[in-house]
């Protein structure tokens, strides 16, 4: 699947498209199909999205998971700090993205 | 040229525009336009006879051209060097420090950004092609 | 240390002025991001991994206890409680909002801070030696060149679009604490026979995809054409720099292709036209700067230690730097605890090490581009007062420029260009050579680790440097041995084939046993290694 990810223009919060929306989480991330450029160029000329660009993506247990592990990076949050994550309270959480 | 900004109280110069090669072969050129790869050091036999000198900015982060302004400057080039092309309202005080004094971008600049970026700074702090004194030269007057 | 007077203030606070105005045109769509882009880089505003970043200068890495509180307090009130030290003698912060930028950067100017061309295609953050003003061994304090050289590349309107980026290095020892010649301009103050202060100009050097060595181009550029000469030098470059190849942009590329006898040339007939041009500053602005940076107050005391606690002793052998007066040292503060994060420090330990240079250090202190910081000028008699403060703190850690002490680019868990993870490496690399004992007996190792080709990790400058490569989207790490970055700048050779993670850490050990079971008397491991060459490591790791 191809899904599409950015940073809020204002806060640089990394943001992932919904097919509606822009989300702070990544599992709420739709599949785009082929339709990846005509939606970031509407989004970047709206401004709700700063530098989108589309992902390869796998869906696993229902959720999107990158392909490449910049994006599980991404998704997730700084493996060395997992205070800082999405997930602070699951352990798991990060090496399942590793 | 709806788009052209004069910093100089004299008519703007209509004259044809040679390019770059012409202008070194053909004699009687009075203006002249450089692209970023030109020699600007080449014109300085012909300066002269040049109204106008044109540089060419086909992308805003290409910084050639503020060497090849600052250079005829340096030359004792008096004419209007004119910064065309890709000449964004965020460089055009830069663009006044190396000696352009004319500006034809190809998406008109808003003017009260132009005023506020003209404006901007209070001093400078190194010595370039207009004459501002430089705050080192100040701090021992 | 410097301060500034009514005009930096007004530069600074105009650029407060200015990004705003940028910053508001980029949220009202006046601005594009490809222009805007340039603009908030040259005012350190990256978009990375996670969310904006902000990179602040600290120039020449020296700043005084006020500044590090304000880093503190933006840690604290924009960020997440801490803040990165880099090895260009700066801080970031990694969580930071474009709507806050321009609050960051008055509350910076307030101290006399910013943020000016921390980024961008222009001349950076100049650095130098973060011992500057306290080694025994220098011959001036480089650092009011440093200054002069801040004030002529700041908002320098000829440079400000250079085919890429442009980092200076001043140093004034014979010891090259700086990697001067590993930058695109390395200038070493020298005394030439007649006993008169000049400049002598490496150009051409730098690490990135291409590392490459600065030649020497002019051995003696007499004071009083300093600036002078650094503009011809720079304008060659951005007049004949490579633009159409981001990866050949650098000036080593130009140097390295037009040959340094011809770039120098080109140099020379620059600087006889800028001769004539007037635009030196006058030498009394220098002599204005050399009186900010004239010796504190020193008082006689104790020239030694009380050796009766093992811990603390080793501390002071390891952490701490002669300095010119003989009951004084500089103290180096460790951001490396064992399995910490190279280069971090937390709000807490920021306000803690700017009370500490209150205290102990006339209110100065330095950041190193291995990403410690220096209290400078610490009287003997206070060592072990400060030690227990920094020891309850985490930032007693004895282990500088051992195998513990590595540099580590942020690397994949916070960079967008990174292909691979740094700081998990080197956390793990500390807790294995601390744990097994072995970094107490190996001495001076610098262990270098970039995330990528870009080299922010300093990797081929490593005794052992490890470069992190993109392998079909699995981290992969490659393994070099022999660089340094000081005064015998060399580059490192990569041993052979990459490792995954596990894997480099096991191979780490390996060449420190090559290097144990050969060392002769009281070789360092780059010793060993320059004198029995590559075979025999090769062997160990791979046969």
């Amino acid at each position: 699947m191809n899904i599409l990810t950015g940073n809020d223009l204002k806060t640089g919060a990394v943001v992932w498209w919904d097919g509606n929306n822009w989300s702070l989480n990544i599992e709420d991330a739709v599949d785009v199909g082929d339709d990846a450029e005509a939606i970031m160029a509407r989004e970047e000329q709206s401004r709700r999205v700063n530098v989108p660009y589309a992902v390869a993506a796998t869906l696993t247990d229902g959720v999107p998971r990158p392909d490449h592990i910049k994006d599980r990076v991404r998704g997730l949050g700084p493996t060395v700090r997992p205070d800082l994550t999405l997930k602070p309270d699951d352990p798991s959480a990060i090496t399942e993205i590793i | 040229m709806t788009n052209l900004i004069r910093l100089r109280d004299d008519a703007p110069v209509n004259d044809p525009v040679a390019d770059f090669e012409a202008c070194c072969d053909q004699s009687n050129a009075t203006a002249v336009r450089i692209e970023p790869g030109d020699d600007a050091r080449a014109l300085l036999p012909f300066l002269d006879r040049l109204n106008l000198v044109e540089v060419n900015f086909p992308a805003f982060g290409d910084g050639r051209g503020y060497s090849a302004a600052r250079i005829l400057r340096e030359a004792g080039f008096t004419g209007e060097i004119r910064a065309v092309g890709d000449v964004l309202v965020d460089q055009v005080n830069n663009m006044k420090r190396c000696g352009f004094d004319a500006f034809a971008p190809d998406a008109p600049l808003d003017a009260d950004d132009l005023e506020t970026a003209l404006n901007r700074w209070p001093e400078d702090y190194q010595a370039a092609a207009d004459a501002s004194t430089p705050i080192w030269n100040k701090r021992h007057e | 240390m410097y301060s500034y007077d009514q005009y930096d203030q007004a530069m600074v606070d105009a650029r407060v002025a200015e990004f705003r105005d940028q910053a508001q045109r980029r949220i009202d769509g006046k601005l594009s991001e490809d222009q805007f882009k340039p603009l908030r880089l040259m005012n350190g505003l990256y978009l990375q991994l996670h969310a904006y970043m902000l990179r602040v200068a600290i120039p020449y890495g020296t700043l005084n206890g006020r500044q590090m509180h304000a880093l503190a307090d933006i840690a604290d009130k924009y960020d997440r409680g801490y803040g990165h030290f880099t090895t260009r003698q700066n801080i970031q912060y990694n969580w930071i909002k474009l709507e806050d930028a321009g609050d960051i950067l008055a509350d910076l100017a307030a101290v006399e801070m910013h943020a000016i061309q921390t980024s961008g295609n222009c001349i950076r953050n100049i650095s130098s030696d973060h011992f500057a003003g306290a080694a025994q061994d220098e011959l001036v304090d480089p650092r009011p060149y440093a200054e002069l050289l801040r004030q002529w590349s700041s908002f320098h309107p000829e440079f400000m679009y250079l085919p890429r980026k442009f980092k200076i290095a001043v140093i004034a020892s014979d010891t090259d604490r700086a990697a001067m010649r590993l930058h695109d301009i390395g200038i070493q103050i020298v005394k030439n026979e007649a006993g008169e202060l000049g400049a002598s100009f490496y150009v051409g050097g730098g690490m990135g995809r291409t590392p490459m060595i600065a030649p020497n181009i002019r051995s003696f550029v007499p004071l009083d054409q300093l600036i002078t000469y650094s503009e011809a030098c720079l304008r060659v470059y951005n007049r004949y720099g490579r633009r159409d190849n981001k990866y050949k942009a650098r000036i080593k590329i130009l140097v390295h292709e037009l040959g340094a006898e011809e770039y120098t040339r080109q140099v020379e007939e620059e600087f006889a036209h800028l001769l004539q041009q007037g635009i030196e500053p006058p030498i009394a602005e220098l002599e204005r700067i050399r009186t900010f940076f004239e010796d504190p107050a020193f008082e006689d005391g104790p020239k030694t230690i009380d050796r009766s606690d093992p811990d603390f002793a080793l501390w002071v052998d390891r952490n701490t730097h002669r300095h010119k007066h003989d009951s004084y040292v500089s103290a180096v503060v460790s951001l490396k605890p064992v399995g910490g994060i190279p280069g971090d420090a937390t709000a807490e330990q920021m306000h803690l090490m700017a009370e500490l240079a209150e205290q102990y250090s006339f209110d100065e202190l330095r950041v190193m581009h291995t990403q410690n910081v220096v209290l400078p000028h610490v009287k003997i008699a206070d060592l072990h007062a400060l030690w227990t403060k920094l020891d309850a703190a985490g930032l007693g850690t004895p282990n500088l420029d051992q195998i513990g002490d590595i540099i580590a680019c942020p690397g994949l868990d916070y960079c967008s260009l990174a292909n691979a993870r740094s700081i998990p490496l080197s956390q793990k690399i500390s807790e294995r050579f601390a744990a097994n004992g072995k970094q107490d007996i190996l001495g001076e190792l610098k262990l270098k680790i970039s995330g990528c080709i870009n080299a922010c990790g300093h990797h081929h400058a490593g005794h052992i440097g490890i470069l992190g490569v993109d392998k079909k989207g699995v981290e992969n790490y490659q393994l070099s041995l022999g660089g340094s970055e000081a005064e015998d700048t060399a580059l490192g050779k990569i041993t052979g084939r990459g490792f995954d993670e596990a894997g480099v850490i096991d191979a780490v050990e390996t060449v420190t046993d090559v290097y144990l079971a050969q060392k002769q008397g009281e070789e360092r491991f780059l010793d060993t290694y320059n004198r029995i060459g590559m075979a025999p490591f090769k062997e160990a790791l791979y046969d």
